[in-house]
């Protein structure tokens, strides 16, 4: 199938003609003056094109809790949201810590064919934290991991993690951690400060993530390795990172769409009521000074990347009250609309910076050589068609995911992904998927 | 139109005060050999308890009964609750079964919130997790009042385990709302981190404040938080910030001391304090019946409730 994007404004710069044969991007020129044959026209006047989106953490929930999400739904709404890789992680039942498990789920994502899979595998054995998942054998399988997470729960012994650092060293491997002291965050429920403290709700303090990255990009420097850090939340921690990459070290750091949008005035006061715990994720929605600080550290580049933290949960984990509710949300569906709003119609970014951040950069961290590519002659075909002038309210009955549990229902938010090529294959195709 | 009693911050001064007067009015009913009145006949008031406590559902009870309310009392353990069934559920089954206020005791904080989303009927908050214990909250200012007359700058020290004390929340609002000045006094380790928007003094020196008092508050302090590392032993505890007969000795005079209960005797509150004439510890269980009756009466005589939070 031959397509011919006609009018594609390419990073929202001037109009341009795209022509996908092949799986590949085979010609991009000035309207007009890309000549193809045979090709299907889309009229993509008004439309940006972004190089397919990289999400580096989603949690597809497959094996072992298919009634929350499946790989085949997940990536489905990963589609509809404008990505072609999604990294899933480790954290299933039974957990991605063998290659048998990463090659299942590999596989799956192929079977299902919305968008590339590359599988995360688990830092430690059963995420228990005590000795090391066969990191070598997930590096060398079908799946060729590179990204090691026990997300969910921290690495939390030192020794561990420096260990974990140091070996994947031989496979160009990296070490994303899920940055909470565990001691510090006993029972915690949402951020320590002034509201948690009205609502009597146990704080989970930003001191508890920020000593846990400071603690990681010392060893990371110690062991000349390298280290992700997930769901960057506070102020604190923007600081350490910040400081850290100005001392050279190889220390990457991503964002969740919902810290760049929310704070933990949520749990107070929302549409929903008090106590709705569709706000409660892990880690915690912060403060405005927080989004603040995340929003400009990820403009000037200290933090490298968005992304999802796709958290499905079926309804009655989050119909309870708060402290038995799961934590996290879904994202993959309002992400980018999520980041247009925070980040675009802030004037922080422009839509060469939204490609940076949500393509080029995470593809670049989970080595992912086939994304994340500058939508020139010969690149792979991988990319999305975003309508920016659109504004919608979010509806999670229209959502591909199996969960609900968005936190932005009823907002109205810019931004519709209209569609999304996989090596030159429509996912979506009109807002729909294929 | 108010429906619900589920923090002390959705009262007004107005309301507040209506609920002292009529608590004011009803308390002569207490006062007869027979204490019953009809106003609630036909009404059914379920008391949902998901912590074990004896003293507040049986206050409870006895409120909802001498105002001739039908009582269903549905507590956790031996219920379907204990297999497993969530709190929404319950709900709809008392939903179902026609409850017109349903009075909950659970150790979530915000439980009663998210119960008020999923039934028609008047939710009264009797204790949520280390939130809220506004009828608590009420039966003490009702207290205060008979002893001291109105609230209205009056000074109110609040001392103990302010963290994790729902009774400390829901007074510190209602005192303030009722004009009250209100010192918060523990260990640093015992008070939420952030509280510069709270409307209340905070103090880590009980000996300076109980000289310009005029109402002591002592809160129930667990010796579980002590394994915590929250203090390092009772004793030391008791020493910095218990009430003993020496300590009283330097309150002013005419002084009240009060506890919510259950009290740890030898911890927070010496026995002779307790016990003493300044203590009000009893009338505030007597008192506790009456005002909940008070609010009983508001929430659900006539076709639209008079009080609390509309949510």
């Amino acid at each position: 199938m031959i397509y011919l994007l006609r009018g594609a404004r390419v990073l929202g710069g001037d109009p341009r003609d795209v022509l996908l044969r092949d799986g590949l991007v085979a010609e991009a020129g000035a309207p007009g003056e890309v000549d193809a044959p045979g090709a299907t026209r889309v009229d993509a006047d008004g439309l940006i094109a972004l190089p397919g989106l990289v999400d580096l953490h989603t949690h597809l929930r497959e094996p072992g809790r298919e009634d929350a999400e499946t790989v085949e739904s997940g990536t489905a709404a990963a589609a509809l949201g404008g990505f072609t890789a999604v990294h899933a992680m480790a954290n299933t039942s039974p957990v991605a810590d063998t290659a048998g498990v990463v090659e299942q789920v590999w596989r799956l994502g192929q079977a299902a064919g919305h968008c590339d899979v590359q599988p995360v595998g688990a830092v430690t054995a059963g995420l228990a934290g005590r000795q090391l998942a066969e990191l070598g054998a997930m590096a060398d399988s079908a799946a060729r991991v590179r990204v090691f997470s026990d997300d969910g729960v921290c690495v939390s012994d030192a020794v561990l993690m420096r260990r974990a650092l140091e070996y994947v060293k031989a496979f160009d491997g990296v070490v994303a951690q899920h940055a909470q002291e565990p001691r510090l965050t006993e029972g915690a429920q949402m951020n320590e400060g002034a509201v948690s403290g009205r609502l009597g709700l146990t704080g989970w303090p930003a001191v508890a993530e920020e000593a846990i990255i400071a603690r990681d990009c010392l060893l990371a420097a110690h062991v000349g390795s390298r280290l992700h850090v997930c769901h960057v939340s506070t102020a604190g921690s923007v600081e350490i990172i910040r400081w850290a990459k100005s001392k050279g070290w190889n220390v990457t750091a991503e964002v969740t769409p919902h810290h760049l949008l929310l704070t933990d005035a949520r749990a107070e006061s929302s549409p929903a009521g008090p106590y709705n715990p569709i706000y409660k994720v892990n880690p915690p929605l912060r403060t405005d000074a927080d989004v603040q600080a995340l929003r400009e550290a990820l403009a000037d580049g200290t933090i490298d990347c968005v992304a999802t933290d796709h958290a499905p949960h079926p309804v009655e984990d989050k119909e309870t009250e708060w402290p038995a509710a799961a934590m996290g949300m879904i994202g993959l569906e309002t992400a980018l609309s999520v980041v247009q709003e925070a980040m675009v119609e802030t004037g922080l970014l422009d839509w060469a910076g939204v490609a940076d951040r949500m393509s080029a950069r995470p593809a670049r961290i989970g080595r992912l050589s086939g994304h994340g590519r500058p939508l020139e002659a010969g690149a792979p075909a991988n990319l999305t068609l975003v309508d920016p002038s659109a504004r919608s309210a979010v509806d999670p009955h229209g959502f591909a995911s199996k969960s609900r549990n968005t936190p932005y229902v009823g907002m109205t938010l810019p931004g519709r992904v209209v569609a999304t090529f996989l090596r030159g294959r429509p996912t979506v195709f009109e807002g729909k998927l294929t | 139109m108010k429906r619900h009693l589920l923090s002390t911050a959705d009262l007004s001064r107005e309301d507040a005060l209506l609920i002292l007067d009529t608590a004011e009015q009803l308390a002569q009913v207490s006062g007869r050999s027979i204490k019953k009145l009809p106003t609630l006949r036909g009404r059914t008031v379920v008391n949902l308890f998901f912590e074990d406590s004896t003293r507040t559902r049986i206050s409870f009870e006895a409120a909802a009964k001498r105002l001739s309310a039908d009582v269903i009392n549905f507590s956790a353990k031996g219920s379907s609750v204990s297999k497993g069934e969530s709190l929404k559920d319950t709900a709809l089954t008392l939903q179902a079964m026609g409850a017109d206020a349903v009075v909950i005791r659970h150790g979530a904080s915000g439980a009663p919130h998210r119960l008020a989303a999923w039934v028609d009927g008047s939710v009264v908050n009797a204790g949520d997790g280390t939130h809220e214990h506004p009828t608590q909250a009420l039966l003490d200012a009702f207290t205060m009042r008979r002893r001291l007359g109105e609230l209205d700058g009056r000074r109110v020290t609040i001392v103990g385990d302010v963290l994790h004390s729902r009774v400390a929340r829901s007074n510190v609002h209602l005192l303030h709302t009722l004009g009250a000045e209100v010192t918060l006094v523990a260990p640093p380790t015992l008070l939420p981190v952030a509280m510069d928007d709270w409307p209340c003094e905070v103090s880590y020196d009980f000996d300076a404040v109980l000289p310009k008092t005029d109402v002591v508050m002592m809160l129930r302090v667990q010796h579980e938080r002590m394994n915590a590392s929250y203090f390092p032993s009772a004793r030391e505890y008791s020493r910095r910030y218990g009430l003993d007969p020496e300590r009283m000795g330097r309150m002013p005079d005419g002084a009240i001391v009060m506890h919510p209960g259950p009290m740890n005797r030898g911890m927070e509150i010496a026995a002779e304090v307790a016990d003493g004439e300044r203590s009000t510890i009893v009338e505030q269980v007597t008192n506790g019946v009456t005002v909940r009756m008070a609010v009983l009466y508001l929430l659900l005589s006539g076709s639209e409730p008079a009080i609390g939070g509309n949510q």
